[in-house]
């Protein structure tokens, strides 16, 4: 659909080479570690075209460090953060956006405030309770300061309030609980923000880094993420092929992912941002 | 006939109860931290040591936990401890001494060195090792993998330059020379060979102690309470490290990345370097150039901090734990192990009796360059130690990068980390 | 259904959900706070009340004072730039340049990274000498520089690093602003003889305030909570140069183990975060223009 203020002509072909070259410089970095990790060590700095690929630097890394089971803990990981996020997250924006009883502003702001000071802010006292909790050097451990996301209670009230009232005193006549109306009627309605939600919760909770680092000690619930700094922090010279290797390899779950459904993972961070 | 068969079920018997007895024994756990980074050829070579020991031990089962570099092994170790899970065994920094010993996670050996073949195993190590193993009159730390800078040096472009590739610079005037001939420009003046290089990411003060003891002072006094970051010669090593980047352009500029210098030798970026001769092994597989191995280049005096790990004993180990672990540690730094360990990495072998094995002997014979570390070691000295150590080690680390990045003068930089490490040290004074 | 069932159910409803926020963001909140007032506990010395001692520390620690410096430069240096190039991606995606499906996929991929990944590969990168950015000046004729070794451009080569990652991020919700907006506004607007400048400016901008809003929200919390590009790049250095407050904090907290410092620090963060919530909720709101 042509737009009218769209480009013509010059102006047009100029915004075409502007975005390439762009899109170009953008994808340099990745397209740099890929060259890298699929070359032996001597062409990682060299572009001969003729290099010979190869897979050794994959192998190598993967035989490093216990790569496999960071991915499952990782796996773990996100799969019962988004667990516990769904659950809580719809019970509180049903709580929000369906109910009056007194506080409910007052708690309301309480869960704003998660929105600016993250958990990931409080490291220092987060820690500590994890101590006294003994939960220390566990998935669990990582994966609960996370567990009642603002966001996602933010979100999810909005898009409960804006389902029609009616529909809700139609389940109500049919003899619903509360509920009964929730699993029945708001649940489904949410459908796309849930799946939006879950992808930008997924998405980062893979990547998170600094407080897995900090509360993880051993091989057995150690994401991915950290598993690749305690890799490539050696105090015996660093193997560039080896370490783009390994960066590659933990992230190529999300990178390929994000490939495959690269629409649907678009639109979820369209509509998770729009109010 | 008849006494046979008796003979025969009495010793069927006693076997029977003896291993009866055995069985009783559960057998001891004892767990260690490894400072490795999970997975790799030398994590291969730890638990081959701890199958070995098992094999002669049956009743103690040893498992190393490896946890990345030392900086995470230390933060790993006292964690550990603060919530009463700590291992039995820890290798960790000679250097983490003091910390330990404040936080209340380690208990010293000499309770257990009782019979005199453990006291002359204790006094079998090289003394330079034991400087930071030993404090107040009690033994902390057991040397295990230990190391000093040496300087590696590429053959190839020293004959280039017409130097002799046999040796390397003697002295500090020696080298900024050697440096001049080879540092190579282009034709638009870009330097693409340095004369050396001395890395300075992380922990410079690690190579900077190098050019101070060399400079003939020494940086801390013995109990960890005091550090003499600004005297004058300590100044006057941070000025020649400043000079070879700044003044005589013969070095990279700007702080040099620790982890990727080996490569930068690798890919001939320069022609000296400064490193651990724990990185030997590694520079003997992947330089494909003839190089070599010399002592640091001397001053006033030759000299090298040392470096490297001990191992430490855990308070929270139970006593049947700490003299299971003693075992295992008199059993690695025995001889046949430590030279194994020394030949399969690059450290120092802790002991003089080490070096005197066959083994050993063969390998130093056909790569001299492997004895190049022990023999420095009659110049070693201990290695920076302190009371709250990364704190104070910090303030030297921060003034030599503000010196070698130019944004203080040498003398204002040292002389700002004193003050800081005095600040620090006071609580320790007493 | 009745009041008090009403009150029921909500309080119910929402128990689990404040019992996790109260533990792991308002107790620490608080108890950080706390700390703040008293010393670290050390072996088997408990912590003791001491006042203000702690935050004399703060005011006299040139490293604080460089942190923050650090962390706001870092905050003007990366939040209008990754705006600025977000809209600027939004709207060549949204319009008809060739190969856009293959231009979003290329700006959007180093967001799905995580930024442990790409701080190694920027690392990489940088070196000097042989890095990719090296070899590509250096064909330009330009002197080899050490970028994460000299003080001055250190922060700068960190900023480049978040720019990068972020900008496509908030791309996607300009782009999905940018098509929800009619087409009639357009063709209004040339009817009336506006220039397409002009027509940005005055329409298509404001009208995309709530956006800029939100992006703008979720870049200061970035500036402040993301420090992994620190610990695998520099850690912290060339002294103290690209020290970031959080990672500041972790570096007291966790290799020092001077929690009740830490605790100070964490409050100065938490004033910074509550601030930046205060101008943005407070006073940008009120100047958003909503369709």
């Amino acid at each position: 659909m042509t737009h009218v203020y769209d480009a013509r002509g010059f102006g047009r072909a100029l915004e075409t080479v502007g975005a390439w070259v762009l899109g170009l410089l953008w994808i340099l970095p990745l397209a740099f570690a890929i060259w890298t990790a699929v070359h032996p060590g001597e062409y990682s700095t060299r572009f001969v075209l003729t290099a010979p690929l190869t897979f050794a630097n994959f192998i190598a890394a993967w035989n490093a460090a216990p790569f496999a089971r960071y991915f499952v803990n990782t796996v773990l990981l996100v799969a019962l953060i988004l667990a516990a996020q769904l659950v809580l997250v719809t019970l509180a924006a049903y709580a929000f956006a369906r109910f009056e009883f007194p506080g409910r502003g007052v708690l309301f702001a309480l869960v704003l405030i998660q929105l600016m000071v993250m958990p990931d802010v409080l490291i220092v006292e987060n820690y500590r309770t994890m101590g006294v909790l003994g939960l220390k050097d566990t998935i669990l451990a990582i994966g609960l300061p996370y567990m009642a996301s603002a966001f996602g209670i933010f979100l999810l009230r909005q898009t409960f309030k804006s389902v029609p009232k009616e529909l809700d005193e139609a389940a109500r006549m049919e003899g619903c609980g509360p509920l009964g109306v929730l699993w029945k009627v708001y649940v489904p309605l949410a459908r796309p923000v849930y799946l939006a939600y879950a992808l930008v919760s997924v998405s980062y909770h893979w990547n998170n880094f600094l407080w897995p680092l900090i509360i993880t000690n051993s091989v057995g619930s150690r994401p991915v993420t950290v598993g690749l700094q305690v890799f490539s922090a050696t105090d015996q010279g660093i193997d560039w092929s080896i370490i783009n290797a390994a960066t590659l390899m933990t992230t190529a779950p999300l990178l390929i992912a994000f490939l495959l459904f690269q629409r649907q993972f678009v639109q979820s961070f369209m509509r998770a941002g729009i109010r | 006939m008849f006494a046979n068969t008796v003979r025969r079920m009495l010793v069927a018997l006693v076997a029977a109860l003896a291993s009866t007895i055995a069985l009783a024994q559960a057998p001891v756990e004892i767990s260690f931290y490894y400072p490795v980074a999970v997975g790799g050829p030398i994590t291969k070579l730890v638990d081959g040591f701890a199958a070995d020991f098992e094999k002669e031990n049956p009743g103690i089962k040893v498992k190393p936990i490896y946890s990345g570099s030392y900086q995470e092994s230390i933060t790993k170790a006292l964690t550990a401890v603060k919530s009463n899970d700590a291992p039995t065994l820890s290798v960790l920094l000679s250097t983490d001494m003091f910390t330990l010993i404040d936080e209340d996670a380690i208990v010293p050996f000499d309770p257990l060195i009782k019979t005199p073949e453990d006291q002359a195993w204790l006094k079998s190590f090289y003394p330079a090792f034991m400087e930071n193993s030993q404090t107040g009159g009690k033994t902390w730390g057991i040397p295990f993998q230990r190391s000093t800078i040496v300087l590696y040096y590429n053959k190839e472009m020293f004959k280039e330059a017409g130097l002799d590739p046999n040796r390397g610079p003697n002295d500090w005037k020696e080298m900024l020379a050697y440096a001049e001939k080879l540092t190579k420009r282009d034709a638009s003046g870009k330097v693409t060979q340095w004369g050396v290089q001395i890395p300075s990411s992380g922990f410079p003060y690690w190579l900077f102690q190098g050019l101070t003891t060399e400079n003939g002072v020494q940086l801390m006094n013995s109990a960890g309470t005091e550090t003499y970051y600004d005297k004058p010669e300590v100044i006057e090593a941070v000025q020649y490290w400043v000079d070879l980047s700044r003044k005589y352009k013969v070095h990279p500029e700007g702080i040099v990345e620790w982890g990727t210098t080996p490569k930068d030798f690798f890919e001939k970026k320069m022609a000296m370097m400064w490193t651990t001769t724990g990185n030997l092994t590694n520079v003997k597989a992947n330089a494909k150039f003839d190089f070599g191995v010399a002592m640091l280049p001397a001053n006033k005096r030759r000299g090298s901090p040392t470096g490297g790990g001990n191992f430490y004993l855990f308070k929270q180990a139970s006593p049947a734990q700490q003299a299971a672990a003693f075992r295992f540690v008199k059993w690695i730094t025995a001889p046949p192990r430590a030279a194994q360990w020394g030949i399969d990495t690059g450290y120092v072998a802790v002991t003089p009796s080490a070096w005197d094995t066959p083994a050993m002997k063969q390998y130093v014979g056909g790569f001299p360059a492997a004895a190049v570390a022990r023999d420095q070691l009659q110049f070693a000295v201990a290695e920076l130690s302190t009371h709250d150590n990364q704190r104070v080690t910090k303030a030297l680390n921060d003034g030599l990068q503000a010196a070698l990045t130019g944004t203080k003068p040498a003398d204002q930089a040292m002389k700002d980390a004193q003050r800081e490490a005095d600040r620090l040290l006071r609580p320790y004074k007493k | 259904m009745t009041r008090s069932a009403q009150w029921l159910y909500g309080w119910l409803l929402l128990l689990p959900s404040m019992a996790l926020l109260a533990l792991f963001t308002h107790y620490p909140a608080v108890a950080t706070l706390w700390n703040s007032f008293h010393s670290t506990p050390k072996g088997a010395r408990p912590a003791v009340y001491v006042g203000i001692d702690n935050y004399r520390q703060l005011v006299d620690d040139p490293i604080f004072w460089q942190s923050l410096s650090n962390n706001l430069w870092f905050a003007i240096g990366t939040i209008p730039a990754s705006i600025a190039l977000a809209l600027l991606m939004a709207v060549w995606v949204n319009g008809k340049v060739v190969g856009r499906g293959a231009l979003r996929l290329a700006y959007f991929t180093p967001t799905v990274l995580p930024m442990i990944a790409v701080a190694n590969i920027w690392l990489f990168f940088y070196t000097p000498e042989y890095g990719l950015l090296e070899r590509v000046l250096g064909a330009f004729g330009f002197a080899s520089h050490n970028w994460l070794g000299s003080k001055s451009t250190a922060l700068a080569c960190l900023m480049v690093v978040t720019i990068w990652k972020e900008a496509g991020f908030f791309m996607i919700f300009y782009l999905a602003a940018l098509q929800s907006m009619s087409p009639n506004l357009a063709e209004a607007a040339a009817i009336e003889g506006a220039s397409r400048w002009h027509f940005f400016r005055r329409v298509t901008f404001p009208l995309l305030m709530p956006t800029t809003l939100f992006v703008l929200v979720n870049a200061v919390i970035n500036a402040f909570r993301i420090v992994d590009h620190v610990v695998v790049m520099t850690r912290g250095g060339p002294d103290n140069a690209t020290a970031l407050l959080l990672y500041y904090i972790y570096e007291i907290g966790f290799r020092f183990w001077d929690t009740a410092y830490a605790a100070v620090l964490t409050i100065v963060l938490l004033a910074i975060l509550g601030l930046a919530a205060l101008v943005q909720f407070g006073v940008l709101e009120r100047r958003v223009h909503y369709q």
